[in-house]
């Protein structure tokens, strides 16, 4: 049996948790040299495409309408389903999705159940609940078990142990797959064919072995109740096939109307997710097929935060997200601090938008410095599949965050923003806050540089210089030189601050 | 043409420079830029903090400053965005429709820099000389928000003198990013080491850039660094001339 199931419950605030990230050097360069390669794959791919354009924007509009008639096809999910001959389950939150599980799975005696990779169930956290319950969950992905057996948490949406390299990875396995299953061979190296060998042996022995199966779904096609898992290795094809039952926790936003819509996904996620114009292994099933597959199924249809997040118009849009971590491969942000800085299954940049509204803003420091976890950079939004604008849901959180501050005292920043509103608010009050500068600036500057100050302004001088205002604002100048032009002064390149000021 | 400069609030307080060269630029191609006083900011810094309704008397003032003008000039491709893109929404938020109907009177006028040089006058060579090693920061709202392309890289080409050398990962986030810098500084820092060692790789005497606040944040780590780079706005590049008077 494992143990200790790790948890992202109680990481500090992400500037704190990045201050950790920023210090391993180890991690940095192993997701620097990941995201860089998937990074330039997507772009070629994606470039190779003449209706790229077309497809993104055919996917945001298939995924509008499924948020706009959500109740509708999901209606039509459970007819399908049923028809099918699956059991559908309605989950309002984690809490209700684990029990239904957990009970599945009891009621059928195991102690036992293997995994595909899935964020629903990394979102609700049920492999806890699992073990809870004395039923191991075996993650068969390879970096989900990679993930697992190091104690660890999932980094990347996509790639959940990118924050390992392949030597970590061989010290992992020699020393934790003896503990839960066939052990690794002792003179495993760190070659990666070797080191898959060795999870595939691992692995198969609980494929073989397991009676019940629990997976995600990447799509739900509301036209027939078809489910569809698109995977790289194979091992999720095993979990679909094997077992004799099969439960499946699935978003209620994974709703695809047509088996035709489904066509732009399956060009959009490879593409956008891997760098490939093809994934390996696209499994589709429709409940239950005799003597084919598993003979009980059952797809438990999770809100947890998702009509909460519908509800927000400028926030919905993070709905149409189809976990392709695209945005998380171009976030320089991402890029240097690695995925568990942000304390949540979803890092990155969609993880910065997904994870408070599904939370909740306002409810905990950490939650609430993930929307300020961003330089508004934009190219998340450049390479998202389905043209989620998230600077601007990012944007809109910080207001909700600031709004649910409000009315206590106000702190140092909020100050200075209503500072800044009343000095931005009239020309005259902005002249008089340039003479302040620019007097100060004759006591702090030492050739125009500003070097070390104390807090709060310590958060920009300890690594950075800051230019000493210069004595004369640019309006004074101008009212002084009737427009520059009684201008006397030199040369205009000649009066940057600190740099080749006289 | 009633072509007004918007000097942006950073510029003016701290970087007069900029506002001094763009005059100088803009005359020498015949545009009588005006300065309307009443101007102050335009309101980025609250909305991308999260401080909606501060924003609103900036906006205001904003769009009483240059009511009236054909042309808004500004050398700020951050600033030009978030008059383009983000004054909608603030003044929506106000709730007073005569804003909002000011706003949508002003905001398609408002140019960067290039985009105005361009697009609007029709140059790309503006008679500078500028005979050093120049390196360009194609800052991310001038790239992605704005769409300028290659118009600066285009100006600065055809700079007399001048050699252009690549930045490497030119397009990368510099991690300035407004209060970014000053709430994760720890992230902004390395993301501008990034950046301020790709400079110096690069081999350029001078880095450019169309936005000041990425050269506050980059140029404050080369001198820390004392790289001995420096860096310019593009403005004052295209205003330097061969001869000084």
């Amino acid at each position: 049996m494992m143990s200790n199931t790790a948890t992202f419950i109680g990481m500090p605030p992400f500037p704190i948790a990045a201050r950790k990230a920023l210090a391993d050097s180890q991690l940095r360069g192993n997701i620097r040299n990941a995201t860089h390669t998937i990074r330039a794959k997507r772009a070629h791919v994606c470039g190779e495409l003449d209706d790229f354009e077309q497809l993104r924007q055919a996917g945001a509009d298939i995924k509008d309408d499924v948020l706009r008639n959500l109740g509708r096809y999901l209606e039509q999910v459970e007819e399908s389903l049923t028809a099918a001959g699956a059991t559908v389950h309605w989950a309002r939150d984690g809490a209700e999705a684990n029990k239904i599980v957990v009970d599945i799975a009891r009621r059928h005696r195991v102690d036992e159940v293997v995994k595909v990779k899935s964020m629903a169930t990394q979102e609700i956290e049920l492999n806890a609940a699992l073990e809870a319950a004395g039923i191991a969950a075996w993650e068969t992905d390879l970096a989900e078990l990679i993930v697992q057996l190091g104690h660890d948490l999932p980094s990347h949406i996509l790639v959940p142990a990118i924050h390992r390299n392949r030597s970590e990875v061989r010290e992992i396995f020699l020393r934790e797959m003896g503990k839960v299953g066939m052990p690794a061979e002792d003179d495993l190296s760190d070659d990666p064919a070797e080191l898959a060998g060795a999870a595939r042996r691992h692995l198969r022995e609980k494929f073989l072995r397991a009676k019940v199966a629990v997976s995600g779904a990447n799509f739900l096609v509301a036209e027939t109740g078809t489910l569809v898992v698109v995977e790289s290795e194979g091992n999720g094809r095993m979990c679909l096939t094997l077992p004799e039952v099969l439960i499946s926790v699935v978003g209620i936003e994974k709703v695809v109307p047509t088996w035709t819509d489904l066509e732009v996904f399956l060009q959009l996620l490879p593409r956008s997710a891997t760098g490939e114009r093809m994934n390996p292994y696209t499994s589709t099933w429709t409940g239950v097929t005799p003597g084919d597959g598993p003979q009980e199924v059952h797809v438990v249809l999770l809100d947890n935060g998702r009509t909460k997040v519908l509800s927000d118009e400028v926030g919905r849009q993070a709905l149409r997200c189809i976990r392709c971590s695209a945005c998380i491969n171009v976030c320089p942000v991402y890029e240097r601090t690695g995925g568990h800085a942000y304390g949540s299954v979803y890092p990155g940049p969609i993880g910065a938008i997904l994870t408070p509204m599904l939370r909740g803003v306002g409810a905990d420091e950490q939650t609430d410095s993930l929307p300020f976890a961003s330089t508004l950079c934009g190219a998340c939004y450049e390479v998202c599949p389905v043209l989620i604008n998230i600077p601007e849901v990012l944007v809109h959180l910080r207001e909700k965050v600031v709004d649910s501050h409000r009315g206590g005292v106000p702190g140092a920043l909020q100050a200075a923003m209503t500072g800044a509103s009343w000095t931005f608010g009239n020309s005259t009050r902005l002249g008089v806050l340039q003479k302040l500068a620019g007097l100060s600036s004759a006591v702090i500057g030492r050739r125009g540089l500003i070097g070390r100050m104390p807090a709060p302004l310590s958060r920009w001088t300890d690594a950075r210089d800051l230019p000493a205002p210069p004595r004369e604002s640019f309006r004074r100048w101008w009212a002084r030189t009737d427009a520059g032009r009684r201008d006397t002064g030199g040369h205009p390149q000649n009066t940057r601050k600190g740099l080749d000021d006289k | 043409m009633k072509v007004a400069l918007f000097v942006t609030c950073l510029n003016d307080t701290m970087y007069p420079g900029t506002g001094k060269a763009t005059v100088a630029l803009l005359r020498r191609l015949g545009v009588e830029v005006e300065f309307p006083m009443a101007q102050t900011c335009c309101g980025q810094m609250h909305v991308n903090s999260g401080y909606v309704p501060e924003a609103i008397p900036v906006v205001r003032t904003f769009v009483e400053a240059f009511a009236g003008y054909d042309a808004v000039v500004t050398p700020s491709g951050s600033c030009a965005a978030s008059a383009r893109h983000q004054h909608k929404i603030v003044a929506q938020r106000s709730g007073d429709p005569a804003l909002v109907r000011a706003v949508e009177a002003i905001s398609p006028r408002v140019y960067e820099l290039s985009e105005f040089l361009v697009d609007v006058l029709g140059v790309v060579d503006v008679g500078a000389y500028f005979p050093h090693r120049v390196t360009l920061h194609p800052s991310c709202h001038s790239t992605r928000l704005l769409g300028v392309g290659d118009r600066c890289q285009r100006l600065l080409q055809a700079v007399r003198g001048i050699t252009m050398v690549d930045l490497p990962d030119a397009e990368e986030c510099c991690g300035f990013g407004g209060t970014f810098s000053l709430k994760n500084p720890d992230v902004s820092v390395a993301m501008g080491s990034d950046k301020a060692r790709h400079v110096r790789e690069s081999g350029a005497e001078v880095l450019v850039a169309g936005d000041n606040s990425c050269l506050m944040h980059i140029g404050g780590l080369l001198t820390r660094q004392q790289a001995g780079i420096r860096v310019m706005h593009m403005a004052e590049i295209l205003a330097a001339q061969e001869a000084v008077a």
